[in-house]
């Protein structure tokens, strides 16, 4: 299992992240799961999803634009977004969009190439937990949150911009 | 000019103790090449051909003569004794050894400064006039917005990882030096109805392989949404930029493949959201900016005193300096000088650690303790009174930093080319010596008037070649390096792609070959016409007659 990290702590991370969209049968192989399902699936089985005993959660790739899940936002407690490499950038702006543009409420994770040295602006975006790569010490990880005291800019963890507070 | 509080201290700070601990991690095997490398250029550090290069940031290219003393201490102290102007005004070193970058960059700090996001797939430093605050033509100083834009884009948390780099500047003078249309967004100060101040914003510029120039995609935005804006801008950038193909990855593709319509419709989707929230400017915002830049303490004087006329009429050589390098002031009594780092036989924008300290001391004394870097590798020394120009001149000349050829042919704008660059195809510095060597008279190249030479290693462009008057390229074929030669490329007001003139040419050929288009053009012109002016009357082909007939 992948070590899970919130900004201040290794926790349990009672979620499976399903890599590939396979078929639906998978939810009856493991029953009572919880699920991070890839979107494809998602939007392909939503009534066995809706049948399966366990909760269910999605994840968008970078090159997939949270707009195609916001009709479903209240439904789901977390949504994951993936960085195939840590230097694809799309997820920031998506996990901004989510909280931004469609108000999600529940919790945003970070999944894939997640390394130490991106999680103070991943949280700036408002990222709240993090699917460390294997590699990846979590002491040395937690550290990264105190990167910067403050920054310039309205982010979703301080939406004033340092103009306004100076 | 713009001083740092507590916050700008703190994250510096913090930057350096992160660079540091980065670093450790990469020297103890913990980090990764890969994943070390977009850390390191984010901090301004390549691994070139001989050694490190660092990039050091120098916001809207000024600095201060503290600054410039510490820039020559560490010249002295961790290079080789010498510096190099970049054509974003910034400042390079070629020779720092890794181990010892965060010491350097702990000593910049002290005097605010650093290499942050100097290179990488991010926001890069924002460039202006080099005149900015001191031209006659000026609407507003732009380097107020320089600054709002700087903090804006510095550690900013969503667009650390773009497609690719990110280049800004903003204009407010008339005559525009500062190469706005070819930068990926550009911005112009501009007066709107009843005498508002705002911006139009042009997207979409760049040199390199594929160059463009900006297209429109507002024509006046309010000062308040400035910010908001630009946010808006880039958010369509990073998640709709290509990431498939490095060479295709600039916001210049993603807009002409989407078409300027649609960008902007998608940017104008991004920016309802944000418009009116805390990101808008406040005034009080733009007023605390705007202080740091108030006019330094001018006193009353009248234009052309005495102690100036008498020395040009006595003093030719200082006369020639005067003409090439002296540009007007907004104020009575004052003038702005370029030094011009362009002799022959030194690579274009290199200076020494001694020059540094002087120009620092000469700055004290005769321009408010502040110089700029000119994108044209050049230095700016603003507020210099006339009656003080003749003993600026003596200082400059006995430190040989007199060099009257501003803005003529051989003030050339070169990349540090195969010499140093790993990237490069070809050298450049060469080039320009035997193109300087050709043209070493003083009266011929006054005659020839107003000429921009640019030359680049390679396609990268950093010598900005396609918008040169005349422009070089090194190409490799088949393993030996060729050049070709451009025209008709201007970086102005009414900004052009130069046109490829032919097949290209061997080194030894070219100062021939530029002898030959000066030819053609002091054949051609009417009477004070521009070399860019004539050429764009003539068109290209009497040029390509003659240059190719000679190499028959």
């Amino acid at each position: 299992m992948p070590k899970l990290i919130n900004k201040s702590a290794v926790i349990d991370n009672p979620w499976t992240v399903m890599k590939v969209s396979t078929g639906p049968e998978i939810l009856q192989v493991v029953p009572g799961k919880n699920f991070i399902v890839p979107l494809q699936f998602w939007k392909l089985y939503q009534e066995e999803l809706n049948e399966y005993d366990g909760n269910i959660a999605v994840w968008l790739d970078s090159n997939e634009n949270p707009e195609q899940i916001t009709g479903e936002l209240d439904s789901l407690p977390l949504i994951a977004l993936n960085f195939p490499v840590f230097s694809d950038g799309r997820s920031y702006t998506n996990a901004r969009e989510l909280r931004q543009k469609y108000a999600f409420k529940g919790e945003i994770r970070a999944i894939g190439d997640v390394l130490r040295d991106q999680l103070y602006y991943m949280a700036q975006c408002g990222f709240e937990t993090f699917e460390i790569r294997h590699d990846q010490e979590p002491e040395l990880c937690l550290d990264a949150f105190k990167d910067f005291e403050t920054g310039y800019q309205s982010t979703i963890t301080e939406p004033t911009p340092l103009f306004r507070r100076r | 000019m713009y001083r740092y509080d507590g916050y700008d201290h703190q994250m510096l700070a913090d930057r350096v103790a992160q660079f540091r601990d980065q670093t450790n991690r990469y020297i103890d095997g913990k980090l990764s090449e890969t994943e070390f490398l977009p850390l390191r250029l984010q901090n301004g550090l390549y691994v070139q051909r001989l050694a490190p290069m660092l990039r050091i940031a120098v916001p809207y290219g000024m600095l201060s003569s503290v600054q410039l003393r510490k820039l020559a201490y560490i010249a002295n102290h961790y290079d080789k004794g010498y510096a190099h102007f970049t054509t974003r005004q910034n400042i390079q070193y070629n020779w720092p050894a890794l181990v010892d970058v965060p010491d350097l960059l702990a000593d910049l700090a002290e005097v605010e400064m650093h290499a942050i996001q100097t290179s990488g797939n991010c926001i890069r430093n924002t460039t202006t006039d080099q005149f900015a605050g001191a031209a006659p033509d000026e609407l507003e100083d732009s380097r107020a917005y320089c600054e709002i834009i700087r903090q804006w884009s510095s550690f900013h948390p969503e667009f650390a990882y773009l497609p690719r780099k990110f280049k800004i500047a903003v204009c407010g003078t008339a005559d525009d030096q500062a190469a706005t249309q070819v930068h990926d967004i550009g911005i112009y100060i501009v007066k709107g109805d009843n005498d508002e101040i705002g911006f139009r914003i042009l997207v979409g510029g760049g040199l390199g392989r594929t160059p463009v120039i900006g297209k429109e995609i507002f024509d006046f935005v309010e000062k308040k949404h400035l910010l908001t804006a630009l946010e808006a801008i880039l958010r369509v950038y990073n998640r709709e930029g290509r990431r498939d193909n490095k060479y295709k990855a600039r916001i210049k593709i993603l807009v002409r493949e989407t078409g300027v319509d649609e960008f902007k419709k998608k940017v104008i989707q991004e920016w309802a959201l944000i418009k009116d929230s805390s990101l808008t400017l406040t005034d009080e915002e733009i007023d605390r900016c705007q202080k740091f830049f108030d006019a330094p303490n001018y006193q009353k004087l009248g234009n052309s005193p005495e102690q100036l006329t008498d020395k040009l009429h006595s003093n030719v050589l200082f006369a020639a300096w005067h003409s090439q390098n002296v540009k007007p002031h907004k104020v009575p009594g004052y003038s702005i000088v370029t030094v011009c780092f362009k002799q022959t036989g030194v690579a274009p924008g290199d200076v020494t650690d001694r020059q540094l300290e002087q120009i620092a001391d000469l700055s004290d004394h005769y321009s408010f303790g502040e110089i700029r870097i000119s994108h044209k590798q050049n230095i700016v020394m603003a507020d210099v009174r006339q009656d003080q120009l003749f003993e600026l001149w003596k200082a400059l000349e006995s430190e040989a930093m007199a060099s009257h050829n501003l803005g003529l042919l051989t003030d050339v704008i070169c990349c540090p080319g195969g010499d140093f660059c790993a990237l490069a195809n070809a050298k450049s510095i060469p080039i320009a010596e035997s193109i300087q060597r050709k043209f070493d008279d003083h009266e011929e190249l006054t005659t020839i008037g107003e000429m921009n030479l640019n030359i680049s290693g390679c396609m990268n462009a950093c010598g900005h070649h396609h918008v040169g008057n005349i422009g070089i390229l090194g190409v490799d074929k088949k393993g030996e390096e060729y050049y070709q030669v451009s025209l008709g490329g201007s970086s102005k007001n009414n900004a052009s792609l130069g046109k490829i003139i032919g097949p290209s040419f061997a080194q030894e050929e070219i100062p021939d070959v530029v002898e030959t288009i000066v030819g053609v053009y002091k054949e051609k012109r009417n009477d004070d016409e521009k070399f860019i002016d004539t050429y764009n009357r003539i068109g290209i082909d009497p040029f390509k007659e003659k240059v190719y007939a000679k190499a028959d």
